[in-house]
C-alpha cells in the first residue's frame, strides 16, 4: 500500500474559470522519496497541503487523497487532527517563522506529543534528546529560544519536530529556499539521512530541478495544476518526454557548460480565469498543433512512468546527465 | 509590523523615554497600590467619624491634611477611599480585557459570520457612551460598585477586542501558527496557548490606558452619588462633599482627591504610554 495517494485531484476556487489542481494524480510509496517540481502557481503547495488535509476556504474538491489508505477528503476535523498530529508531517519553507517565538525548542518539539498524543513530558523528552542528536544538534538547544539559534539549526530542530510523532510521511515545502547554499546542501543530505534511518515517505516540493534529481526517486513536474510528466528521477532528466520538462531543464543553468545560453520559456503560464480547451502549455510549446489547442492530452504510462503529451511518441527531447 | 497601540488623544506630551518620569510613575503608582491594600490595616482616624468642631480645619497634626465640612479626616478617607478610586477601575480593566481578548480572538481567528456579528456588536457599544450605559446600569439594578464596573466593562469592550482582532488578524498569517496546525492542534488550543500570549504584550499595553480612563468614569460616577454604596468613602464623593466648601474658601478638602485623581491617572498612563513604547520599539 502506498504511503500517499493522491487519486484525480480536482480543486476548484472561486471566482477561478478552471480547476487550480485538474485531475493530479500521484503516489508515494512507503520510504520513497518524490519531488514535486513545478514553477510558482503550478499548484505544488495546494497539493502538498491536501496531503495534510488543508484546503482553501471556499475550495470545491473531487477526487481522493488518502494516506495510509484513509481518505482525508472523507474525514471529520477530529480525525483529521489526529492525522496531523501522527501520520502526516511537515517540514516549512522559512524555519525562522515557523517557530513560535515566545517558546523554548525543547517546549515546541514536545508539545505536540504531550497534548495531542498524551505522552508524559519524561517520555517526550527522551525522543527530543534521541531526535536533536539525529539532526546533529546538541540538547542545550532544548532550552533556548528560536532567535539563539541560527537558520541552518532552525531548519534541523523543525525537521526534528516533524519527525517526532515517527510520521509515515514528511512533507517538505521548498525546505532550503530560505537558507544560503552550504547550509542546503546540508539539509538535504539530512533529510536522505533521515528518510533511509526512520523509512518515512518523502513528498519534496520544490522549482530547484538539480535538487529534485539529486534527493529523489520519482520526480512529478507540474504545469498549471495537471501533473504533466512523472517518472523515475534518472529517466526524467535523461530523457523527457514532455515539452515542457524538456523546457524547464534547457532553462536551468549546468555547471559542465557554463557558457552556454540559457533557454527561457517564452509566454506565460495560462491565467485562472480563462479556461482551457487543449493542452495548457500548447501555447507556449515549439512542437505545439492543431491537435494540442483542441484537445486536452490525457496522462499515458510509459515505462516506469506517465505523460501527458499528444506527442510524446514522436518528439525525441534533449535532458541532462545528471550525476547527484 | 503594522499594528499600532490604540492612543486616546492628551496624553502624547508625557510619552517619554526619560527613565525617571517613568520610574517616578511606576513608583507612584506601585505606592498607590500597595495603600489601597493596606488601607484597612493602617492606625487611621474613623473615615465617617463627623467631628462637627473641627470641621473645614486646615492641616493640623490631629487632621495631617484637614477636615471636610462635616469634620471628617480627610486624610483618612483619601487612603481608605483609594481602596475603591483603584480596585473598581481595576476590574474594568480586567473584566473588558478578558471579554475583550475573547471576542476579538473568536471575530479574527474565525472570520466570516463570526466576525461580522462580533465586530459589528461591539461597535454598537462604541455608540453608545460609557458613563451613559452606568448611569442606565445603575438605574436598572442600584447602588454600588458592581452595576458601574459591569457597565464601564462592557463600555471598553471594543476598544480591547478592536485591538485584538487586527492583532489576531496578523498573528493569524505568521507560519508559526500554521506550524501548530500541521501538528494537529484545535484551533481553541492554538488561540489559548499561542496566539494570546503573543498578542499579549500589545494588549497590555492599551490596558494600562483604559485604567486612567476607567479611574475617571468610575470616580464621575461617585461624584455624581451614583458610584459607591452611601457611606463608603471615595474620591469622587469627596469631591463632591468638598464642592460646597469651595464656595466658603476652604477648598483643600474638594482639591486633595481631585490631585489624588488627577496623579493616579497620569502617573498610570505615564506608565502605560512607556511598555507601549517598549511594545512598539520590540516589534520593530
Amino acid at each position: 500500500m502506498n504511503t500517499l495517494e493522491i487519486e484525480d485531484l480536482r480543486l476548484t476556487l472561486p471566482g477561478t474559470a478552471r480547476p487550480v489542481l485538474d485531475g493530479v494524480t500521484l503516489a508515494v510509496g512507503a520510504g520513497e522519496t518524490v519531488a514535486l517540481v513545478g514553477e510558482s502557481g503550478s499548484g505544488k503547495t495546494l497539493t502538498s497541503r491536501a496531503a495534510l488535509g488543508f484546503l482553501p476556504r471556499g475550495a470545491e474538491v473531487e477526487g481522493a487523497v488518502r494516506v495510509a489508505g484513509q481518505d482525508l477528503l472523507a474525514m471529520g476535523a477530529r480525525e483529521l487532527r489526529g492525522v496531523r498530529a501522527l501520520t502526516v508531517s511537515m517540514v516549512f519553507q522559512d524555519p525562522r517563522t515557523a517557530l513560535n517565538p515566545l517558546r523554548r525548542i525543547g517546549d515546541f518539539l514536545t508539545e505536540s506529543l504531550r497534548t495531542n498524543l498524551r505522552w508524559s513530558a519524561r517520555r517526550a523528552g527522551d525522543r527530543a534528546r534521541e531526535l536533536l542528536d539525529a539532526v546533529g544538534l546538541d540538547e542545550r538547544v532544548l532550552r533556548q529560544y528560536p532567535h539563539e539559534l541560527s537558520g541552518g539549526m532552525l531548519q534541523r530542530v523543525t525537521i526534528a519536530a516533524a519527525l517526532m510523532s515517527d510520521p509515515a510521511l514528511l512533507l517538505a515545502d521548498e525546505p532550503t529556499t530560505a537558507l544560503d547554499v552550504s547550509t542546503q546542501a546540508e539539509i538535504v543530505a539530512l533529510l536522505a539521512d533521515l528518510r533511509a534511518r526512520f523509512g518515512t515517505a518523502l513528498l519534496f516540493v520544490t522549482h530547484d530541478l538539480h535538487l529534485a534529481a539529486a534527493i529523489s526517486d520519482r520526480v512529478c513536474v507540474m504545469y498549471a495544476g495537471r501533473i504533466v510528466e512523472a517518472g523515475p528521477a534518472g529517466a526524467l532528466f535523461g530523457t523527457p518526454r514532455h515539452p515542457y520538462t524538456a523546457a524547464l531543464l534547457a532553462s536551468t543553468p549546468q555547471v559542465d557548460q557554463p557558457r552556454r545560453r540559457l533557454d527561457a520559456i517564452s509566454g506565460q503560464p495560462p491565467d485562472l480565469r480563462t479556461a482551457l480547451a487543449g493542452c495548457p502549455f500548447a501555447d507556449r510549446c515549439r512542437h505545439a498543433t492543431d491537435l494540442c489547442r483542441a484537445e486536452a492530452p490525457v496522462s499515458t504510462a510509459v515505462d516506469g512512468g506517465t505523460v501527458a503529451c499528444h506527442h510524446h511518441t514522436r518528439l525525441t527531447l534533449e535532458g541532462i546527465t545528471h550525476h547527484g | 509590523m503594522t499594528t499600532t497601540v490604540h492612543r486616546r488623544p492628551g496624553f502624547g506630551r508625557v510619552r517619554t523615554r526619560r527613565p525617571w518620569l517613568y520610574l517616578t510613575c511606576l513608583f507612584f503608582t506601585a505606592l498607590a497600590f500597595g495603600v489601597a491594600v493596606a488601607a484597612p490595616w493602617l492606625p487611621l482616624a474613623d473615615p465617617n467619624l463627623a467631628d462637627l468642631g473641627a470641621a473645614l480645619a486646615g492641616p493640623s497634626g490631629e487632621h495631617p491634611l484637614g477636615a471636610d465640612e462635616a469634620g471628617r479626616d480627610v486624610l483618612s478617607r483619601l487612603v481608605l477611599g483609594s481602596t475603591t478610586a483603584l480596585f473598581g477601575p481595576l476590574a474594568v480593566v480586567c473584566f473588558s480585557t478578558v471579554l475583550g481578548v475573547a471576542v476579538g480572538v473568536a471575530a479574527g481567528w474565525r472570520g466570516g459570520w463570526l466576525d461580522s456579528v462580533l465586530s459589528r456588536g461591539s461597535e454598537l457599544l462604541l455608540a453608545f457612551p460609557g458613563l451613559l450605559l452606568a448611569i442606565l446600569f445603575v438605574a436598572l439594578y442600584g447602588d454600588g460598585l458592581l452595576a458601574p464596573v459591569l457597565a464601564l466593562s462592557l463600555a471598553y469592550l471594543p476598544y480591547v477586542s478592536r485591538l485584538a482582532r487586527s492583532l489576531t488578524l496578523v498573528e493569524r498569517e505568521r507560519p508559526y501558527l500554521a506550524a501548530y496546525r500541521v501538528q494537529g492542534f484545535s484551533g481553541l488550543a492554538i488561540c489559548l496557548r499561542h496566539l494570546v500570549p503573543n498578542i499579549a504584550p500589545v494588549v497590555l499595553a492599551q490596558c494600562t490606558l483604559n485604567f486612567g480612563y476607567a479611574l475617571l468614569d468610575l470616580a464621575a460616577l461617585s461624584y455624581l452619588g451614583m458610584g459607591v454604596a452611601p457611606g463608603t468613602p471615595d474620591w469622587g464623593v469627596m469631591v463632591n462633599t468638598g464642592q460646597s466648601a469651595v464656595l466658603q474658601g476652604q477648598p483643600l478638602s474638594a482639591v486633595i482627591p481631585c490631585a489624588a485623581i488627577v496623579a493616579t491617572v497620569v502617573a498610570v498612563n505615564v506608565v502605560g504610554e512607556h511598555w507601549a513604547d517598549l511594545v512598539a520599539r520590540r516589534q520593530r
